[in-house]
This record gives C-alpha cells, sequence and structure tokens, in this order.
C-alpha cells in the first residue's frame, strides 16, 4: 500500500520520522470514528433492551439497568416484523429476479446484437437518468393505478415494486459496458459453432460477466430494501399487511411505546448488517467500480 | 419469451451461397430476436419512465373537476407560484442542500484525504464509514429522532453534562436562515449518506500518481500548498461530478425530514421540502388531493433537477474520452 512509487499525502520517510504522532494520530482516529459510526448502533440495539419507563427517562442511561429482552419478542409481534421482513424479502428478491432477466437481456442485445434504432433506445434510456425517480411518483402513481392499453391496477400489488424496478437506465448501462468489453473473438467463436444468441448469453457471456452482474444485484436488493416513498405510496393501508420494512415500521412508531420503536429499528436493521458483513468486499468496490465512471 | 425459443438460427450464412433475398432474411431475423431481448425492458422503461415523464408535463397543464379533465393552461403554475408554502418549502430545500454540501460534501473529502495517510486499520475505517449507509432508513432516522428528543434524548443530555445550553433540535420553532431544525436534518443525512461519498474519494485519492507529491516537496511545498497544488486538481473532475450528484441527491430530501418529524414537515413547516410537498400536493390535503398542482411543481423540480444531472452526465462522457 505505501511502497515508494505509490505514495501519499505523506511519504513513508516523513512517517517514520514521526512515528509516535502518527500511532496517536491513529489511535484518536479509530476511536472517534467507531464512537461516530458504532456508537449509535449501540444504543439502537442496548435501548431497545429497557423497559418502557427506563427509555423515556430524564437523564438516558447509558447501559440498561434492567435488561427486558422481553421488548423485542413484544416489539416483534406488535409491529409485525415477521410480515413485513416476509414482504421485503419478496419484494426485493422478485425485483432483482426480473431486473436480471431484463436488464441483462436488454444490455446484451443492445451491445451484441445491435438491433435498428437500438441507439436511439439507448439514449431515450441513459435521458431518464436526468429525471430521478422521486420527481415522477404521480404520475407513476397514477399510472400504476391505470396501465394505459391494459388498464390494469397494479397498486396494492408486489407487480408495483418489481416492474419500475426494471426500469433501471444505470443497471443497463453498467451491463451494456461490461458486455461490450468482452472480446468479440469469443463471441464470434460462439455463433460460427451454431449458438443462438440466448445460448450465447447463457454459455459464454454470462459466466464471464459474474463480477458486475454481483455489483448489479447487490445495488438492486439494497436500492428495495432502503426505498421509503414508493412503497408508502402504493403498498400502505392493506389489511393482511403488504408494507415494507421500512414503511411498516414508521407507521407503527407514532403509536408504540420507545423501546419497543428502537427494538423493531434494530431488528430491522440486522438484515442488511449481516448483508454488509458478508457482501463487503463485493459492496465497496462495486461502489467505486460503479460510480467513478458511472 | 416464447418467440426466442423459434428464433435458434445461427447468424452467419456462408458467404458464398448468401443472395440479396437471403441476407435480408437473415438481417429481419437478427432484427426480430435482438428486439425480443430488448422487449421486456423497453415496456417497463415505456410504463414506468417515458410514459410517467410525458404523463407528468401533460398533467401539470391539465385540471379535473368530477372526473372530467380539461385544458388549464399555466393556470396550476400560476396556483403554486401564488402558493406561500411553494416559496418555504424551496427555501428549505436550498438551505438543506446548502447545508448539506457545506458538512456533507466538504466532511468525506477531509475524512477520505485523512483515511488515505493512514498506513492501518483502513479496511476496519472503510467499513464504518459506509455502515450507515447499509442501514433502513427508518432504523436511522427514528433512532436519531429518539436522540434528538429535548426531554429525553441523548444529545441534550450531552448538552447538559458540557453545561451548554440545550436546543430543540428537529423540533425547533425557528425558520431563520439557517434554522436549528434543518441542521439537525443535515446531521442526521450526513450520518447516514456520508460513506458513499468518502469511498469514492478514496479511489480517487488513491489514483494520484506519488511522483506529483515528490515534485511539490523537491519544491519545499508543505502539506497545505501539496492538498491545495496537488491533491485537489488532481481529484478536480470527480469533486465536480459529486458535487452535481449531491445536488441532485440533495434536492429531493424527502425520507430524512419526513420520519423525523414524524411524517409532518416541522414546526412552521421549517423542514418542508420540494418532494414533499409534491407529496402533500398529490396525496395528504384531505378531500383537496390535487395532482394536477403536484405534477406541475414536479416538472418544476424534474426541469431544476435537469440542469444539474445534465451537467453531470456531460462531465462523466468527458472522462469516458
Amino acid at each position: 500500500m505505501a511502497d515508494s512509487t505509490d505514495r501519499s499525502l505523506i511519504s513513508a520517510a516523513q512517517l517514520n520520522r514521526h512515528r509516535v504522532a502518527y500511532r496517536v494520530v491513529l489511535t484518536l482516529i479509530v476511536v472517534i470514528f467507531t464512537l461516530i459510526f458504532i456508537g449509535p448502533l449501540y444504543f439502537l440495539f442496548s435501548d431497545g433492551l429497557k423497559s418502557t419507563q427506563e427509555a423515556v427517562q430524564v437523564p438516558p442511561t447509558l447501559v440498561p439497568a434492567h435488561v427486558h429482552p422481553g421488548s423485542y419478542t413484544a416489539a416483534w409481534s406488535r409491529v409485525g416484523l415477521g410480515r413485513l421482513l416476509v414482504n421485503t424479502l419478496y419484494y426485493a428478491f422478485g425485483a432483482l429476479a426480473l431486473q436480471l432477466v431484463f436488464d441483462v437481456a436488454a444490455a446484451y442485445s443492445l451491445s451484441r446484437l445491435r438491433p435498428v434504432l437500438g441507439n436511439v433506445i439507448f439514449a431515450l434510456m441513459l435521458a431518464t437518468l436526468m429525471i430521478p425517480a422521486t420527481v415522477l411518483v404521480v404520475p407513476q402513481d397514477v399510472t400504476i393505478a391505470d396501465l394505459p392499453l391494459l388498464h390494469l391496477n397494479l397498486i396494492g400489488s408486489p407487480e408495483a415494486i418489481w416492474l419500475p424496478s426494471v426500469a433501471n437506465a444505470f443497471n443497463i448501462f453498467l451491463l451494456k459496458r461490461f458486455f461490450d468489453s468482452i472480446p468479440g473473438d469469443l463471441l464470434s467463436a460462439a455463433a460460427i459453432d451454431g449458438a443462438s444468441p440466448l445460448r450465447t448469453l447463457r454459455s459464454v457471456v454470462l459466466p464471464i460477466s459474474r463480477p458486475i452482474i454481483g455489483v448489479v444485484s447487490i445495488f438492486s436488493l439494497v436500492a428495495v430494501w432502503k426505498d421509503f416513498l414508493w412503497p408508502l405510496l402504493v403498498e400502505y393501508g392493506y389489511n393482511p399487511n403488504r408494507e415494507t420494512l421500512n414503511v411498516g415500521i414508521f407507521e407503527a412508531a407514532s403509536t408504540t411505546p420507545q423501546n419497543l420503536v428502537l427494538a423493531a429499528s434494530a431488528m430491522a436493521a440486522v438484515p442488511t448488517l449481516v448483508f454488509f458483513l458478508i457482501f463487503q468486499r463485493n459492496i465497496l468496490s462495486g461502489l467505486t467500480a460503479g460510480s467513478l465512471k458511472g | 419469451m416464447a418467440d426466442l425459443a423459434t428464433l435458434r438460427k445461427p447468424a452467419a450464412l456462408s458467404p458464398a451461397r448468401s443472395r440479396a433475398g437471403d441476407r435480408l432474411a437473415a438481417r429481419a431475423r437478427r432484427n426480430v430476436s435482438a428486439h425480443g431481448f430488448l422487449i421486456g425492458a423497453v415496456l417497463c422503461f415505456g410504463f414506468f419512465s417515458w410514459y410517467p415523464i410525458c404523463r407528468e408535463i401533460v398533467m401539470s397543464f391539465q385540471k379535473s373537476r368530477l372526473g372530467v379533465t380539461s385544458w388549464a393552461g399555466l393556470s396550476n403554475y400560476e396556483r403554486i407560484f401564488r402558493d406561500p408554502t411553494f416559496w418555504t418549502a424551496w427555501k428549505n430545500t436550498l438551505e438543506f442542500t446548502v447545508l448539506a454540501l457545506i458538512i456533507g460534501y466538504a466532511v468525506p473529502f477531509f475524512v477520505a484525504i485523512l483515511l488515505n495517510e493512514l498506513r492501518h486499520a483502513k479496511g476496519y475505517l472503510r467499513c464504518l464509514v459506509y455502515l450507515p449507509v447499509m442501514l433502513p432508513p427508518t432504523s436511522a432516522l427514528l433512532l436519531f429522532a429518539y436522540f434528538y428528543d429535548p426531554s429525553y434524548g441523548l444529545f441534550n443530555d450531552v448538552l447538559r453534562h458540557l453545561h451548554l445550553p440545550v436546543s430543540q433540535w428537529v423540533q425547533s420553532p425557528g425558520i431563520g436562515l439557517p434554522s436549528m431544525a434543518m441542521i439537525s436534518v443535515v446531521i442526521a443525512a450526513t450520518w447516514m449518506n456520508m460513506g458513499g461519498a468518502t469511498l469514492i474519494y478514496l479511489a480517487a485519492l488513491q489514483n494520484i500518481p506519488g511522483e506529483l507529491y515528490d515534485a511539490a516537496e523537491l519544491d519545499g511545498a508543505g502539506l497545505f500548498r501539496k492538498i491545495r497544488h496537488v491533491t485537489i486538481p488532481q481529484t478536480r473532475l470527480i469533486l465536480s461530478m459529486l458535487l452535481l450528484l449531491q445536488i441532485v441527491a440533495t434536492m429531493q430530501m424527502f425520507v430524512e425530514a419526513f420520519i423525523l418529524t414524524n411524517g409532518g414537515a416541522g414546526v412552521n413547516n421549517n423542514t418542508l421540502s420540494v418532494v414533499n410537498l409534491i407529496y402533500q400536493y398529490a396525496f395528504a390535503l384531505s378531500g383537496a388531493s390535487n395532482y394536477n398542482s403536484a405534477s406541475a411543481l414536479g416538472v418544476v423540480l424534474m426541469l431544476v433537477l435537469a440542469v444539474f444531472s445534465g451537467g453531470y452526465l456531460w462531465l462523466t462522457r468527458q472522462t469516458d474520452r
């Protein structure tokens, strides 16, 4: 990392001269960053263990005086977390599956099959990057309630989350750029062997595209998991509950005791934290790969 | 997908035998199959992106009374421009954007410079700053709402221990510039979101050739002149790209203020953002829900954001060359 040719602002020689100062600064940074970024998470998980009175006590306690693991089970049943979790997983993985099928196929077609008007279609897709989704919530909501030509009402169905997620120009851009970089010889060899486009995609393109598909998958799952406004508009107010974790906990928060709100928030955070710890390397490298040139 | 199976024909025909008709047929087949691959995504774009964009513009010029839709000229725009909350929402959104740029744009850059100098614990710190980005926003924001509580919140407890005046935080009534309420929103938003920008900066810093620093040192440059004359010019493109991205992202602020104020817009609307006002115009005002005013406001926001995201796309094309 710090060899002489690949140095940063402060050279290795300078650091060696001030080894003690470096140690002090390093320790300070590690401690301060841990406090800032892990500290709130400590309270998220520990304050859920307090009793209802202790959670709103003045002054607040740093460590729960009496540990009430019962708050977690109470929060689980009161907020209906099981249901919310299943809903969110269903929306997230359904969106992922559809995005992988349609966006990969579209990017492959734009990159390799080059249909007539393909460039125009790609430009129109890229143009949507200039108009963020939040700006379009009203006409999107109206459209979902009555799809033009088909006259279907998708409000309250999982498709209301799945299908709009496919219209993701950034996915198609990333995938197409990767497919563009695959050597043409490889694909013409497959064509000479008589492979159809679908077969070429399945047996040649997909196996070498695993890294970029990983990046796209991670970001598509995280996007659905973190979304708030759109699921609030299209999946709200059904019995049994069709809300996502974010919306469900938010709706329950105003009528639920503080300790249960925190316990529910903590449990909602667990899946994403575990996901991050497992895929940490892919997420962090995918982030820079996706956005530096994106 | 059914039609794809019938199209399994090798694309390459033997050139010796190819007549014009054959070639045309082959091209048609290739195109049908290529469009078959495209159709799913194109339909989704059509229904959920291209059509709503047009629909938003059309709806902003229409009015709808008792189920009858007619043209309304510019009256929706006139109505929202006359609405004082329209200006409040823009004032707040710009206030959030400026504050978020001062805090949320500069802080990650200096954190990245700091992290880049460390020889240890780098992986740990990188994970740490990105951890909040992964949290569901509701979890993070309900936790901050708890910290911000004027009576039992942690933040006021810390202030009391330090013998500093306590604050109402996000519930502050002030509408001044900047208001404490908005600063509270920015603090929570920065904590939640700074990881992404920090890691992108970090990657950019690692691409700076070390010789430039060596040369600067030979010229007698100190730490700050090295930052000023090497680090910043070398990362200028990334800095300007992220600046535009940040502006586009922060101007769409909604969930942060919405959850921190328990689904409202703060005291005296002092955390009401433009997207929140779109939401209120369209869905929240009981009985008077008006999609047309909401569309007009959406078009205004779309035009403003298109300027910045257009600039971003232009800059990314510069890098690709």
